[in-house]
């Protein structure tokens, strides 16, 4: 569905920023991994493959491969329509150029799905300063959608997105890394779901209510600023600590603190641990039960752009299979990762039992387990 | 054109002493201090998150700053 390449899109418009190290080339590395998530009625799981090669003294490619098997009965489908299956998948390359002590990194993606699809670019540049103290990037992404409808071919629409970034990390002492970054994104067209509808007070309804179809604005801008930090203990062991401000023309606000630790274990085993909170306003035009029918001008009753926090709880354990290399192999990684996700829902109401008066009905939460197995070789 | 600009120019301080030598970085040279250690999956942990949640973007290791190397 449409939600998941969205984010997807302005996820990866960025994705160089992912494996730069300050003026050096990433390693070179394959990893194939394993997702699974499963939470509130959706089950999502697929592949995930990414190769970093270098092809000259000065030059890296990446390419990766994801798919999503989303199978959906969640609290939206179960009230609304009907549960599906779909399939997204998605493509991306890249490329690291290095020249003196500055990364040039451009790079395309496309996300493909029944009624969705999805393409970016990106540029960016990296830069070393101060005998590579400090790091400063900046890029900027174009990202453009089709948008469909299953079942009415009638339907064509498109957005339009533009991305800005700035960052900066800093060695500060010889334990301590610290880094900031500042992000803001436009879009502009049909940035609503085509299958998601409000509700609104209907007296002649059975149930005290009916929907009509979701309106959003046709244009969203946000900003995120982040600030993060990475500190290495006296024995080998780090703490990480990560948050980010969060603010968009549609009203939302949103806070995310992140904590973490990381082990070594065991000789060849490696512990990570993480908590993280999330929590966030509801849009301007964000209600679960409107007044009337066509009572504003935007309305929204999708449950992410509601009042709600969440929390995960994460642990990951891996494990160094290579140690000494292999033939061609300079070592290699297997991973287990899982993290538990839970979500409170402030003024997100569940529907699914009829007992209660529109308005009345408990507010919904849930939880999701969400897995990753990966391995990974360097070369 | 602008930011070739702004990069030569902030090239031009790299003069400055630097206050962790080159050799006193080897604990940041170890995996576990890497902003992104696995990339793969930080990736599809981002996407996660990014898809139930009305925020975007911003997070993520924005270079490295290590220079080990």
């Amino acid at each position: 569905m449409r939600r998941f390449i969205l984010c997807l899109t302005v996820l990866g418009s960025f994705a160089w920023v992912s494996g730069t190290q300050a003026a050096v080339l990433a390693e070179d590395r394959a990893d194939a991994l394993y997702h699974r998530y499963d939470g509130g009625g959706v089950t999502i799981d697929g592949p995930s493959l990414l190769v970093r090669k270098k092809v000259a003294k000065s030059v890296s490619v990446s390419a990766n491969y994801y798919v999503d098997s989303i199978s959906s009965a969640s609290i939206d489908v179960v009230t609304t329509a009907s549960p599906y299956s779909e399939k997204r998948t998605e493509m991306s390359v890249g490329a690291d150029y290095l020249y003196d002590s500055t990364i040039f990194s451009a790079g395309y993606k496309n996300s493909d799905e029944s009624d969705y699809t999805a393409n970016s670019a990106y540029f960016g540049i990296s830069q070393d300063l101060f005998g590579a103290l400090t790091n400063i990037s900046m890029g900027y992404s174009r990202g453009w959608d089709d948008v469909g409808r299953n079942g009415d071919s009638a339907f064509s629409e498109d957005v339009e997105r533009h991305g800005y970034r700035l960052g900066i990390s800093q060695i500060v002492t010889r334990n301590l890394l610290l880094g900031m970054t500042l992000e803001t994104i436009t879009d502009e067209g049909f940035l609503n779901n085509p299958y998601r509808s409000v509700r609104y007070l209907d007296s002649e309804s059975e149930k005290g209510y009916s929907y009509q179809s979701e309106i959003y604005p046709k244009t969203r801008t946000s900003t995120a600023v982040s600030v993060r930090g990475r500190y290495r203990l006296p024995y080998r062991a780090a703490v990480h600590t990560e948050y980010r401000y969060f603010d968009d023309t549609w009203g939302v606000g949103a806070h995310t603190a992140e904590l973490g630790y990381t082990q070594p274990v065991w000789g060849r085993w490696m512990l990570d641990l993480s908590y993280r909170f999330y929590t966030q306003t509801a849009a301007d035009f964000y209600s679960d039960l409107f007044s009337r029918e066509n009572a504003q001008n935007y309305m929204a009753r999708d449950k992410e752009l509601s009042d709600f926090d969440s929390y995960t709880l994460g642990v990951g354990l891996s494990y160094e299979i290579l140690p000494d290399g292999w033939r061609f192999f300079d070592k290699g990684n297997l991973s287990l990762k899982y993290n538990y996700i839970y979500f409170d829902y402030d003024n997100f109401r569940d529907l699914r039992d009829d007992g209660d008066a529109p308005g009345q009905e408990p507010l919904y939460n849930f939880s999701a387990n969400v897995l990753q197995f990966f391995f990974s070789v360097w070369f | 054109m602008s930011v070739c600009l702004a990069v030569a120019g902030l090239s031009g301080c790299s003069n400055i002493e630097p206050w962790v030598k080159p050799y006193e970085r080897d604990r940041l040279a170890d995996p576990i201090m890497f902003f992104d250690r696995d990339p793969v999956s930080s990736a599809y942990t981002h996407h996660v998150y990014e898809a139930r949640e009305g925020a975007r973007g911003g997070l993520g290791s924005a270079g490295g700053g290590c220079g080990c190397n």
